[in-house]
């Protein structure tokens, strides 16, 4: 046996574990199961139409891009955690194309034209949100009350144009009007304390963004726990705010896309037309996430400017 | 290069939207329908031929120092004779073009062919290459104008040709869709124009 096969010589890293993309899609579906749970006994079959319909189709558009790209590699259960939460993120009454015109922008458009996972720059679900938000206006804010499919606006709706509060104890089990999975805080913290068990996502942007919104509330005179706990915000900081290819490596630079995030937030809800901006604004910084790893590249130890080793 | 060969240079190989990417600006903000991009892509086109033209035919008088305020003062006139007809004529599209037609002025394609080619070349070239350029312009501002009416609006020409039960792609009439649409075109472009880099 020769010397170089008893050495296998290869770059670092040189330890490695078990997780690679399929493990960490495949965990965050998992802590899905409850916002998703949540979602069919609000909204009942409305809400299981459309996530069907979602995940499916979007299964259908990676088949589809494969197809025409000519490769050969099996599915890694990023589609299925982006047609998921893009699903989680309609309301339940969207009409049927909705979800499939949804997926095609979000992993044909947003992703696979940016050269497939690793590679896009936003977030497709909430690219599929914004667009499918511009297009068809009310179609996607026709909201439901839960349990018997009459329409009803959200809470942050409701505050704005009615000056009308939500209890908090209704805002945190879920039984209100709002996208299928936003609704229940409990079932997201769950799904969220699962992801943080396992380490498949970083404290450091949910917990800087939500407390930002929290800040600013209390600052500009706002109810703090009726906005951190209200919209989309538990959801978008937990699960889509942490996606691995959007958002900065660094830890200083997550802290930054956090806070960044929650101040863009906070802007739209207070001052904006919208009700909402959660998914605004993990977009918006999502288009600043380059320059924020730039700006946070670590020094390496011992490292002084200007002397080269 | 011969003047066919300049028009047809402009029209697909040079084309100014999908290759040069210069007067992108109007082109964004006029396409929302198919015939907004043609009466605007034909005005630049006389503009185009007008200014290359006369400036070609005056190449060599004109002093390199200040060329670009004579390149202006001459283009300025084709367009104020655009902006006067199309006042006068068509006073429904002139309002929808607004202040685009006088922008034309400073149109990066026409003051960018001016002093790339017709400053250089002979007169019958410079024509070739402004009805090429013209023309390409109108081209793609008629096909993005066409796609995104057809899908934001259901219409083309203002006729319905989606069927009623189509819900038009709002955002198509919007910048984003704009933007889409030229991302797709160039794209195509590129992967059938056989001048990829």
């Amino acid at each position: 046996m020769s010397i170089e096969q008893k050495f296998y010589v290869s770059a670092p890293p040189h330890i490695k574990t078990e997780q690679d993309a399929r493990y960490l899609m495949y965990q965050v579906i998992i802590a899905l199961i409850p916002a998703t749970a949540a979602g069919l006994i609000f909204f009942g079959w409305h809400a299981a139409g459309v996530l069907l319909i979602s995940i499916i189709s979007s299964i259908f558009w990676e088949k589809i891009v494969m197809y025409i790209k000519k490769e050969k590699r099996e599915l890694d259960g990023s589609e299925i955690v982006t047609g998921l939460l893009l699903g989680l993120n309609l309301s339940p009454l969207v009409p049927w194309w909705i979800p499939l015109v949804g997926t095609f922008i979000a992993i044909v458009l947003a992703k696979e034209l940016f050269g497939g996972i690793g590679f896009n720059i936003f977030n497709p679900a909430l690219i599929a949100r914004a667009f499918l938000l511009a297009s068809w206006p009310m179609d996607m804010t026709t909201w439901m009350a839960p349990f018997n499919g009459l329409s009803q606006a959200t809470p942050l709706t409701l505050l704005k144009l009615k000056g009308i509060l939500t209890p908090y104890l209704t805002l945190f089990l879920g039984n209100r009007g709002g996208c299928i999975g936003e609704t229940s805080v409990l079932a997201l913290l769950i799904g969220a304390g699962y992801l943080f068990y396992k380490g498949v996502i970083d404290w450091r942007t949910p917990i800087p963004y939500i407390l930002t919104v929290g800040f600013l509330s209390l600052v500009l005179g706002k109810d703090p726990i009726f906005n951190m706990i209200a919209g989309g915000l538990i959801l978008g900081a937990f699960f889509m705010a942490t996606d691995y290819t959007t958002t900065p490596i660094t830890k200083p630079g997550r802290i930054i896309f956090g806070v960044g995030c929650g101040i863009v937030t906070s802007l739209i809800r207070f001052y904006g037309g919208y009700p909402e901006g959660v998914s605004y604004s993990i977009l918006f910084m999502n288009a600043l996430t380059p320059l924020i790893d730039k700006w946070t590249i670590p020094k390496p130890f011992g490292y002084k400017k200007g002397v080269r080793v | 290069m011969s003047f066919f060969k300049a028009l047809v240079n402009g029209l697909w190989k040079e084309n100014p939207i999908l290759v040069l990417m210069i007067g992108l600006c109007p082109t964004l903000a006029v396409s929302t329908a198919a015939i907004n991009g043609v009466y605007m892509g034909l005005a630049a086109t006389f503009v185009l031929v007008g200014s290359n033209f006369i400036i070609s035919l005056i190449r060599k008088w004109v002093p390199d120092q200040i060329r670009i305020p004579i390149f202006i003062t001459i283009i300025a006139t084709f367009v104020t004779i655009v902006d006067m007809v199309m006042h006068a004529y068509a006073p429904d599209m002139y309002k929808i073009l607004g202040i685009f037609i006088p922008l034309m002025v400073v149109n990066c394609i026409i003051l960018g062919r001016a002093e790339a080619f017709a400053y250089q070349k002979g007169v019958i070239e410079s024509i070739g290459d402004g009805m090429g350029m013209g023309l390409g312009f109108t081209l793609i501002l008629l096909i993005l104008g066409g796609i995104r009416e057809l899908l934001g609006n259901g219409t083309l020409f203002g006729i319905q040709v989606m069927p009623l039960a189509y819900k038009p792609v709002l955002l198509m009439i919007l910048p984003p869709g704009a933007f889409l649409t030229i991302g797709f075109l160039q794209a195509l472009q590129r992967y059938k124009g056989g001048n990829s880099r």
